[in-house]
């Protein structure tokens, strides 16, 4: 059982959790993730560590509700427990000094890439940020980002704030502006980072992506994780999740994440107020 | 008591079948298929043994339970010392009872089995063990002396908790991690309800817990912890490796990624661990509703795959298997069970492709047929392809049951642990005492995939050594 210390939302229907986990927090590295369980019945979900105080012993995820388990668990406030916390899982963030290395952000991506860039800032690059989002409250994490990066650039896709248009004008942006990029890591959702990787490969730019495949135990035993990276079958859990985003078969990865489509929509179904409860209640009104 | 039979009544007395719930209804449910022995069928069973001069079923027990004197005490209705026997040997009875392949082992050498009539050993090694669950143990260990000494034991698996009962007795203090939410490894996620209820897994968990032993879940050791953190950080004097075998095989074949195509780990962990059998349950699994399943594999977990399948309602299920039935390495009794229940059995294929739709959802698989040619280093006849003897059928979901790999996480994280060319644990099958001072290891990290009881005897085995290692602080090098 880990107790919340503190909720705060990010954007809508994100929310900002720090919760107690003291050995978590001191053994984690950038990258890592952890598998929680909400209540006792509950499925196991992967979340990655957006941030942690070895100190303070506690550690930060951030959690955009898209189906049930993240949908309860945003429900949760603080003083409330999450009844399982694993981790840290899986290979942290290569962390080096490679010179500039562009960090990208998509929506709730950003909070994925957060904690890579500052230990890439950390080890001395100069890392500039890129975050984008469907409007301006859709845009997470920049002033956090700010104290970490050379630059931070939010992009917006109806144009609310920042540069009006994807990540990826901006990072063609930088590129055609003569930046040197050393390394760029992408992190969102798929067609953002298949885009991300179309442009950088055209440039040579070694690109790492987080890949956010299903998976239920996260140390390997089951394989349902598994992703297809230069021809090869690896495990997200434990091979990744980062992986060279030149050579990831996303088109693979998306079809797989769509294996529990009607499973979620028959449930979101049951748990949605009924129709004609609705209807009752506002004729009583 | 009754007038003693003599050794040809004993011989003419027909082996005692185990009740079980019937096959048309035990196909829709997840409720245990045996029904176990009354007393009354358990005296009778025991009757029949022979109590030979040199019994030669202990030979074939893995941990040497003293077969012949539990179950003369059966015989005899004194249940509770029989439990008291089995259990100097073994920690898991009721589930080795439920679990273990007796026809190779304690049944197959058996001297009745020439006649086709060996002693219904696990029948009765479970009907002991659930009567001294249910009856009170067997009289309780006084007080045991505690040494000071600090055990980390790793998975809590069959080999982690014949360890950990053992180690726990002889006064150490012991410490279990296991990775996921619950306690049990294989016995829990892998193994399903119908075969070994939950209940009974938890009850022996229940009883260590009792004893003494300290449970750690979510622990994911070589990821929060590596092995020399535990002896270095957290102050343990040894350290027992049984993790397991770990990572899924899959058939390397094209299509192996469309959606429907499991694991069997992923399979059964879904249905066991996550529950995702019951109503309402959050851990999602495909709809096997009238759908056709195909497991791959000719084992205990191709068998629980596919009976599980059955049981989530597919239209057929099938097991595909590339040698011939007579050399599928599952229990007997599975095989028969799933027969029984509707599973179809197609024996000499094996799959070339898995064939998809569009949207990436498999859809069929490309077989070839398969004859026997000679037999290859396993002592089997190696399965050959027929030439041009290829066909295709459809099938919905399918269930890859073909074995594990050695899990790498503990190995990543304690390179200076010698490994074998299998990728699993070096370690010294008497003693399990690994290249790394301290630590010892033991189960299928060291032997790949094997059976629980296998796993638990090298936890005992172990557990000696660590014993005797705590005591003189001795580490002899491995010859």
């Amino acid at each position: 059982m880990n107790r919340i210390l503190e909720t705060r939302e990010l954007a809508p229907s994100v929310t900002y959790f720090r919760v107690e986990a003291a050995k978590i927090a001191r053994k984690r590295k950038a990258g890592q993730f952890v598998i929680i369980r909400v209540a006792d019945d509950g499925e196991r979900i992967p979340l990655t560590i957006a941030d942690a105080d070895p100190d303070a012993g506690w550690v930060a995820i951030i959690v955009q509700a898209v189906g049930r388990t993240t949908a309860l668990l945003n429900q949760l406030k603080a003083g409330d427990f999450i009844h399982d916390m694993a981790g840290p899982l899986g290979m942290p963030s290569e962390v080096e000094l490679f010179g500039t290395v562009v960090v990208i952000g998509g929506g709730v991506g950003t909070a994925i890439a957060y904690p890579t860039a500052v230990a890439l800032a950390e080890a001395g690059n100069d890392v500039i940020a890129i975050i984008g989002g469907r409007s301006r409250e859709y845009v997470i994490l920049e002033d956090e980002l700010r104290a970490a990066c050379t630059e931070v650039y939010p992009t917006t896709d109806d144009g609310s704030y920042g540069r009006h248009g994807f990540v990826t004008d901006q990072l063609k942006d930088l590129i055609d502006g003569g930046a040197t990029i050393d390394r760029v890591i992408a992190i969102g959702p798929i067609p953002m980072m298949r885009a991300v990787a179309s442009v950088t490969e055209l440039h040579g730019i070694h690109t790492i992506v987080s890949l956010n495949p299903i998976m239920v135990d996260g140390t390997g035993m089951c394989g349902g994780c598994r992703v297809s990276v230069g021809g090869e079958v690896k495990f997200a859990c434990v091979d990744g999740p980062e992986f060279d985003a030149h050579e990831v078969d996303f088109e693979l990865l998306a079809r797989r994440n769509t294996s529990y489509e009607a499973f979620e929509y028959f449930r979101a179904a049951e748990t949605k107020p009924c129709a004609v409860d609705a209807v009752e209640a506002s004729d009583g009104a | 008591m009754a007038r003693e039979l003599t050794r040809r009544e004993r011989m003419a007395l027909e082996r005692v079948s185990m009740r079980e719930q019937d096959a048309s209804q035990r196909r829709v449910n997840f409720d245990e298929v045996n029904l176990g022995y009354t007393a009354e069928m358990a005296v009778a069973e025991a009757e029949r043994c022979l109590l030979c001069a040199r019994p030669s079923c202990i030979d074939g027990c893995p941990v040497g339970i003293d077969i012949r004197e539990f179950i003369r005490l059966t015989a005899d209705g004194e249940f509770l010392d029989a439990a008291g026997v089995i259990a100097e040997s073994s920690s898991l009875p009721a589930v080795c009872g439920r679990v273990c392949p007796q026809e190779n082992q304690c049944e197959g050498t058996c001297v009745l089995v020439r006649k086709g009539k060996s002693i219904a050993i696990g029948h009765l090694e479970r009907f002991v063990a659930d009567f001294a669950r249910e009856h009170g143990r067997p009289p309780a260990h006084e007080e045991i002396p505690k040494t000071g000494k600090r055990v980390a034991v790793v998975g809590s698996g069959p080999a982690g908790l014949a360890c950990a009962t053992d180690l726990i007795k002889g006064g150490h203090d012991v410490t279990v991690f296991e990775a996921l939410h619950e306690l049990g490894g294989v016995l829990v996620y892998g193994i399903p309800e119908f075969r070994l209820p939950k209940d009974i897994v938890k009850a022996e968990i229940d009883g260590l817990a009792e004893l003494g032993v300290v449970f750690e879940t979510n622990a994911v050791i070589g990821m929060i912890d590596t092995i020399d953190d535990l002896l270095d950080e957290e102050g343990f004097d040894a350290v027992f490796i049984g993790v397991g075998a770990g990572l899924p095989r899959f058939l390397n074949i094209p299509g192996e990624n469309l959606i429907g195509v499991y694991s069997a780990n992923e399979f059964l962990t879904r249905v066991n661990l996550m529950k995702a059998y019951e109503a309402g349950a959050q851990t999602p699994l495909l709809d096997l509703y009238r759908k056709t399943v195909a497991v791959f594999g000719g084992g205990n977990t191709a068998m629980d795959a596919v009976r599980t399948a059955m049981r989530l309602g597919a239209g057929r299920a099938m097991i595909l298997y590339r040698r011939s039935e007579a050399e599928m390495p599952a229990r007997l009794e599975e095989v028969h069970h799933a027969k029984q229940e509707g599973v179809e059995f197609h024996a000499l294929v094996s799959p070339l492709e898995l064939h998809g739709d569009e949207e990436g959802w498999l859809r069929a698989v490309k077989l070839q047929q398969m004859e026997l040619g000679e037999p290859d280093d396993s002592g089997r006849r190696r399965p050959e392809p027929i030439p041009d003897a290829v066909e295709e059928i459809a099938i919905d979901v399918a269930v890859v049951a073909i074995g594990n790999t050695p899990n790498p996480l503990i190995h990543k994280t304690a390179p200076d642990l010698e490994q074998t060319r299998w990728g699993t644990l070096a370690a010294d099958p008497e003693t399990g005492r690994t290249s790394k001072r301290g630590v010892f290891a033991g189960g299928d990290i060291v032997t790949g995939g094997a059976t629980v009881i296998l796993a638990m005897g090298a936890g005992r085995r172990a557990a000696a050594a660590i014993d005797g290692y705590l005591r003189t602080d001795e580490w002899e090098s491995r010859s």
